[in-house]
């Protein structure tokens, strides 16, 4: 089983967003994994493993690509260092990228790499765009399960079962494979990934792995490929340009309320709200 | 010139509320486009939704098989691309719901059309606006492409009112069908008589402060005297207290309700990018430091087991004033 886990760096959303010249101010931000894509990497690790051995599956693969400029290489080696396998890095300016693109990348990449299953994540929390996996799905022709919570992978490795979030519930979808698969938050928790080799009993920790310190020496010798765009015959362009960037404008200073009378009174003749 | 194919989500008889918001959009869109608004109905039963929906729309499409019984993108996304180009749209949309979401990506690459996300407007015929970074940021883009793909933010855009005269309605074959090795197995949802959080005028949303399910029974009572939905923080759903179709955040659902409660949750920027939109903002939290405060309209600083109680009594007393 071969698994081929697309990644994006992107600024530290925990960081204060600046605005500087009509677009996000980036010096000295401080990149990480999208955190979906973590999660990706993660719930690839568990299909490919038994959890309780920590023993990999015979087969398995797992290959992290990214598309991206030089320092991107690092979020390469962090998925490295957690356990996949290889890296490819396709050498892009962020800002010449859109979903379009990055599809077109993919594919070709994909044709080469036949993997049997894609996980992406269900979003890059950057540009909060939400489509690569099903564009990619859609371009390949393939069976798609996004906003996957739980995935379960049958011990003939043919087919998924996915527990997608949905507006309504729990949505569970089967998808044959070669598919896409792209994750939402719960995917990552103890029992939300079942591949019938990992005893069901077994519980991981809450949240994806942290890279030990030998995984971390290891990543350094693991093969990181890099191509350029012409390399792959990729001549496509981004149809979707950003023009312009803006602050929302900031909320009214609020009040803090004595008691809940007072709120209560404030609700319903001040706000109207009652 | 080119027209607007809507695609709109459907329940029964008629397009569900956020289809209407993707209508309004649609009718903007139309406008500066010069085409007009074409509402598509999918699914088995949809024919059923034509009358209702051609109120608002002055044609509709309807695609009404039985091998559409259950939504998958993968039969849909060819019905939409199909459509779009038999009608020459130049646009087509879908509201940000966990199925235009799913869908329209899959639309836009069978179209190779360039796509707009979760957009908040459109500021010319091919430009828009969207939130990006959580809702800490709002970009403008341009798109390059014959065909524009679009998912309105339901929030954004008020639902669109019926127009004088009945649209016009036709029927569309689904041609033939292929899950792609797809198959929809089952839904598990939790019936409620709440509103759904993206229509409801009030929401009462709980965090990891009430501590456990149990707790939220109290969150509900405050829900149900104010017709409200519930909603709740990530880490309230994560934590299983709740289910998980109630966290409301960047990655949750978006909402922009009249009134919103954000009870003992502390306001980090993913679940603030769900709630900011709302008119009045209500924190109840027990640390005066939690930044949820810096957004609510009204602040009170205090431990909900003892507000929550004393708020239901104090709203009753109003509401038996009136
Ligand atoms: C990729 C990503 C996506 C995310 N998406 C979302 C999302 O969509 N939605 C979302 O909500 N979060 C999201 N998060 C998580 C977010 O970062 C926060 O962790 C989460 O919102 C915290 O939830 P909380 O406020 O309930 O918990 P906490 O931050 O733990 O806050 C609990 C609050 O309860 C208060 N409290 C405790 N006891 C009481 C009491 N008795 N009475 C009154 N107050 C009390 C405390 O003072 C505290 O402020 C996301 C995170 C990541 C990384
Ligand atoms: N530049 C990129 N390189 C590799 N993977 C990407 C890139 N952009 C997006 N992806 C993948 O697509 C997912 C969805 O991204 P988006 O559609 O941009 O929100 C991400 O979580 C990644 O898995």
């Amino acid at each position: 089983m071969k698994i081929l886990v697309p990644i994006k760096r992107v600024p530290d959303p925990a960081l204060k967003t600046k605005v500087k010249d009509g677009s996000i101010d980036l010096t000295g931000a401080n990149w990480v994994v999208n955190p979906f894509d973590e999660y990706a990497v993660e719930t690839a690790l568990r299909l490919s493993e038994n959890g309780e051995s920590g023993a990999r599956n015979a087969g398995a693969e797992i290959v992290v690509v990214t598309i991206g400029p030089e320092d991107s290489a690092q979020q390469l080696r962090s998925a490295l260092a957690t356990g996949a396998d290889r890296a490819i890095r396709v050498d892009a300016d962020d800002k010449a990228l859109d979903a379009r693109v990055v599809t077109a990348v993919l594919q070709k990449i994909i044709e080469t790499e036949k993997p049997d299953l894609v996980i992406c994540g269900k979003q890059a929390v950057d540009g909060d765009a939400n489509q690569v996996g099903q564009r990619l799905a859609g371009a390949l022709g393939w069976p798609q399960a996004t906003f996957a919570a739980s995935v379960e992978m049958p011990a003939d490795q043919k087919s998924l079962t996915v527990g997608r979030e949905v507006d309504a519930g729990v949505e569970y979808k089967k998808i044959a494979l070669p598919g896409v698969l792209t994750v939402d938050l719960r995917i990552v928790s103890p029992k939300a990934v079942k591949n019938h080799v990992t005893p069901d009993a077994f519980a991981y920790g809450d949240g994806p792995r942290y890279a030990s310190l030998k995984g971390i020496m290891a990543a350094k010798k693991k093969p990181m490929d890099v191509k350029k765009l012409a390399d792959l015959g990729v001549a496509v362009e981004a149809q979707v340009r950003e023009i312009g960037v803006e602050l929302p404008p900031p909320r009214p200073a609020g009040q803090i309320v004595a008691d809940v009378p007072t709120l209560v009174k404030k609700l319903a003749d001040e706000a109207k709200a009652l | 010139m080119g027209n607007v194919l809507a695609f709109c989500e459907f329940s029964g008889s008629a397009p569900k509320s956020s289809a209407l918001a993707n209508i309004a959009f649609a009718r903007k869109a139309a406008e500066l486009h010069g085409g007009e608004v074409i509402a598509l109905l999918v699914g088995k039963g949809a024919a059923a939704a034509a009358a209702d929906t051609a109120k608002y729309a002055p044609k509709v499409i309807t695609v009404d098989d039985a091998a559409l019984g259950e939504y998958l993108a993968e039969t849909f996304a060819p019905i939409v691309a199909k459509l779009a180009t038999d009608n020459n749209a130049s646009v087509v949309s879908a509201t940000a719901t966990s199925v235009g979401k799913d869908l329209m990506p899959r639309v836009s690459a069978l179209l190779d059309a360039g796509m707009a996300s979760d957009v908040s407007g459109i500021s010319a015929k091919n430009q828009f606006v969207r939130p990006i970074l959580a809702g800490n940021a709002y970009s403008k883009v341009e798109i390059n492409s014959p065909v524009i793909v679009v998912t309105p933010r339901q929030s954004e855009f008020t639902p669109a009112e019926p127009l004088g005269a009945a649209g016009a309605v036709s029927n569309a074959p689904a041609g033939s069908v292929d899950a792609k090795g797809a198959t929809f197995e089952r839904l598990e949802s939790q019936k409620s008589d709440r509103p759904d959080l993206g229509d409801a005028k009030v929401v009462v949303s709980g965090g990891r402060g009430m501590k456990s399910g149990e707790n939220f029974k109290v969150l509900e009572e405050l829900a149900d005297l104010l017709g409200a939905a519930m909603g709740a923080s990530r880490a309230a759903t994560d934590a299983g207290m709740v289910p998980a179709d109630w966290q409301v955040g960047q990655t949750g659902k978006i909402v922009a309700p009249n009134l919103y409660f954000a009870v003992a949750i502390s306001g980090a920027i993913q679940h603030l990018a769900g709630m900011k939109g709302s008119k009045t903002i209500v924190a109840i939290n027990k640390d005066k430091e939690a930044p949820i405060f810096q957004v609510a309209d009204y602040g009170l600083v205090a431990e909900w087991e003892k507000a929550i109680p004393e708020l239901i009594a104090e709203i009753k007393k109003v509401k038996a004033s009136r």
